[in-house]
């Protein structure tokens, strides 16, 4: 079982728009959505939910006003300040880090484990899906990432697919990290934009930090030609692959706006081809 | 006041927005770049970079022959960052959020506070106005705390306008947490209404006034805009797809600087927030 995680460094480059794609593209996948913070594959895919788990995963301090003698000594000790001057915990400020709930000497900090989101085991039209939803405000979006992952692989290994889509998370941080470790590849989909370009020089060196082997592709590449050959000689210099060029096709967003993939959608429009190309590519990459 | 640029994805125009709210409110502004983890207005806006400072966290450092084996330090951390291997006290500073919970805990005085670095925070000049921006360290997880120390170099008696990460979780919180008013931008696509919703519930948990931009306000459908109305979010601007307008962007030129008809714009946009703002204050 291989996986291929899809990121693009910044949003908006066309992403999961290509994830649906390359879906359907290929031969009994299976679907991870890692983009736990705005998750938006199952708006195409439209998958049907077979199970809901919830994802549990830090802590949240709040104080008990019945046992609480006012000492400060949690106030005192709070790195984040989440504690008020009249002791009440601001939920979104508490880090979980359980410091005043273990020196509290009146019990009066209750410390419950949080409920930050849910997770879906799911069947789409072009293969089982993993997606998950990350509770507004929340943290440890990067646990849940891993969760989608580690299940994605489960199902991989249980039913014989032989490989695993993972649409990935924006960034470079937390969610990004744990998304690409131990993947067999990641195509960067980047656009040729100033931001493109410099986001994709990031997320490269992140994917060399992990020893991930990474792709590029640049999608809209027609919108600033001069731009795209610039990124292309980046990515030549970085020792990266540049699997194609995609050029600038408004069926990429009406095939969205329909719920549709790109070849559901319209499958002579002029991305088509393009895309076609750079999942052979892809694939010859990846074996 | 602080103005905070936010969306539930990237990629949606926040950026543009940011520029040209801050290129439009003249020189007495400051324009910072919370997007640590792809920090791009630079690209825009091309500061003359005066200074930098390394931006580090408080992590652990056990000096052993202190440490009795008491296992406190363990037992208090709720990220295992600090574990015992083969009755050593090693820590993991990647992991560790700098709680300080294992240095008050031990009993033996055998933890000190050492630091790691997480990224830096580079301070410049563009036309006058004052612009930061944080660079996330590549490999480091935790943005969270890099984005705290950038809103705290922000002068709260000027106007600031503020690029906040995409998404709805800790990053964004660092970001927009008791600023005055979020401008939220959105496309007017499923994709785009989807995590408009997400977006604004972050907004209420918060409890921050916002109002939307509809960026490439016709390729899509209505659905953005009857949410809007629904939830009674005033829509600003409504931005329309112009393949000029793509073009400049790729090639980095701000929106208000390519197409001079959009200042004014911009600058009706600012008096907007400044009512807005003020009515709510009322
Ligand atoms: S440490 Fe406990 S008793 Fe003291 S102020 Fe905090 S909650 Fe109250
Ligand atoms: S758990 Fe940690 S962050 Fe939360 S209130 Fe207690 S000391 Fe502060
Ligand atoms: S400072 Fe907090 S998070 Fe870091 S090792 Fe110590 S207890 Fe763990
Ligand atoms: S709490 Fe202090 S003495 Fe005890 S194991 Fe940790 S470092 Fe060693």
């Amino acid at each position: 079982m291989k996986e291929l995680v899809v990121i693009s460094g910044k949003g908006g480059s066309g992403k999961t728009t290509m994830v649906a794609a390359m879906a359907q593209l290929s031969d009994n996948p299976v679907l991870c959505d890692a983009d736990v913070d705005a998750a938006d594959l199952h708006l195409i895919l439209s998958p049907g939910v077979i199970e809901t788990h919830d994802f549990m995963a830090g802590h949240t301090a709040s104080i008990n006003p019945e046992r609480c003698n006012e000492c400060g000594k949690c106030i005192e000790l709070c790195r984040w300040n989440a504690i008020s001057g009249d002791f009440v915990v601001d939920p979104v400020e508490c880090e979980g880090c359980g410091v005043c709930y273990y020196f509290c000497e009146q019990g009066a900090i209750e410390f419950p484990e949080n409920l930050s989101g849910h997770w879906y085991i799911s069947e789409s039209r072009f293969g089982p899906m993993v997606h998950a939803r990350l509770g507004v405000a929340e943290e440890n979006s990067g646990k849940l990432v891993t969760r989608v992952r580690q299940e994605g692989a489960k199902i991989a290994e249980a039913g014989s697919h032989d490989l695993v889509i993972t649409d990935g998370p924006p960034g470079t941080g937390c969610p990004v990290i744990a998304a690409i470790g131990g993947a067999a590849g990641v195509l960067i989909v980047t656009e040729p934009s100033v931001s493109g370009r410099h986001d994709m020089e990031r997320v490269i060196e992140v994917a060399r930090h992990f020893s991930v082997p990474a792709m590029v592709c640049i999608n809209k590449y027609d919108l600033n030609e001069a731009g795209a050959d610039d990124i292309q000689r980046l990515v030549k210099k970085n020792n990266v692959t540049c699997v194609g060029l995609v050029p600038f096709d408004p069926a990429m967003t009406k095939s969205m706006v329909q719920a549709k993939t790109l070849f559901e959608y319209d499958p002579h429009a002029p991305a088509c081809e393009a895309v076609r190309k750079v999942w052979e590519q892809v694939l010859n990459r990846l074996a | 006041m602080i103005i905070s640029v936010a969306s539930g994805k990237g990629g949606t125009g926040k950026t543009t927005v940011a520029t040209s709210l801050a290129l439009s409110l003249g020189k007495d502004t400051q324009l910072a770049d919370c997007d640590v983890e792809a920090p791009n207005v630079h690209l825009f806006v091309h500061p003359e970079f005066r200074n930098e400072e390394i931006i580090t966290v408080p992590v652990p450092k056990v000096d052993e022959s202190r440490c009795t084996g008491c296992g406190k330090c363990v037992e208090i951390c709720r990220f295992n960052a600090i574990v015992n291997i083969a009755d050593t006290i090693m820590t993991f500073p990647e992991l560790c959020h700098g709680c300080g919970g294992c240095q008050a805990v031990c009993p033996a005085g055998a933890i000190e506070e050492g630091e790691r670095i997480i990224g830096v925070i580079q301070h410049g000049l563009c036309n006058g106005m004052d612009f930061l921006h944080g660079r996330l360290r590549i490999g480091e997880a935790m943005a969270p705390p890099l984005i705290r120390q950038v809103r705290s170099r922000i002068n709260p008696d000027k106007t600031a306008v503020i690029d906040a990460p995409p998404g709805t979780s800790c990053p964004v919180i660092a970001a927009i947490k008791d600023t005055d008013f979020v401008v939220l931008v959105a496309e007017p696509t499923p994709f785009g209404l989807n995590d408009l919703e997400l977006a604004i519930e972050t907004v209420k948990i918060l409890k921050i006034p916002a109002g939307l931009i509809i960026n490439r306000s016709d390729i899509g459908d209505m659905g953005v805009a009857d949410y809007a109305a629904r939830e009674n979010i005033p829509v600003l601007m409504e931005i329309p797809y112009d393949r000029n307008i793509a073009e400049a962007y790729c090639r980095g030129e701000p929106l208000v600087e390519a197409f001079p008809q959009w200042r004014r714009r911009f600058v009706r946009l600012c008096e907007d927030i400044d009512e807005l703002v003020a009515e709510i204050a009322l």
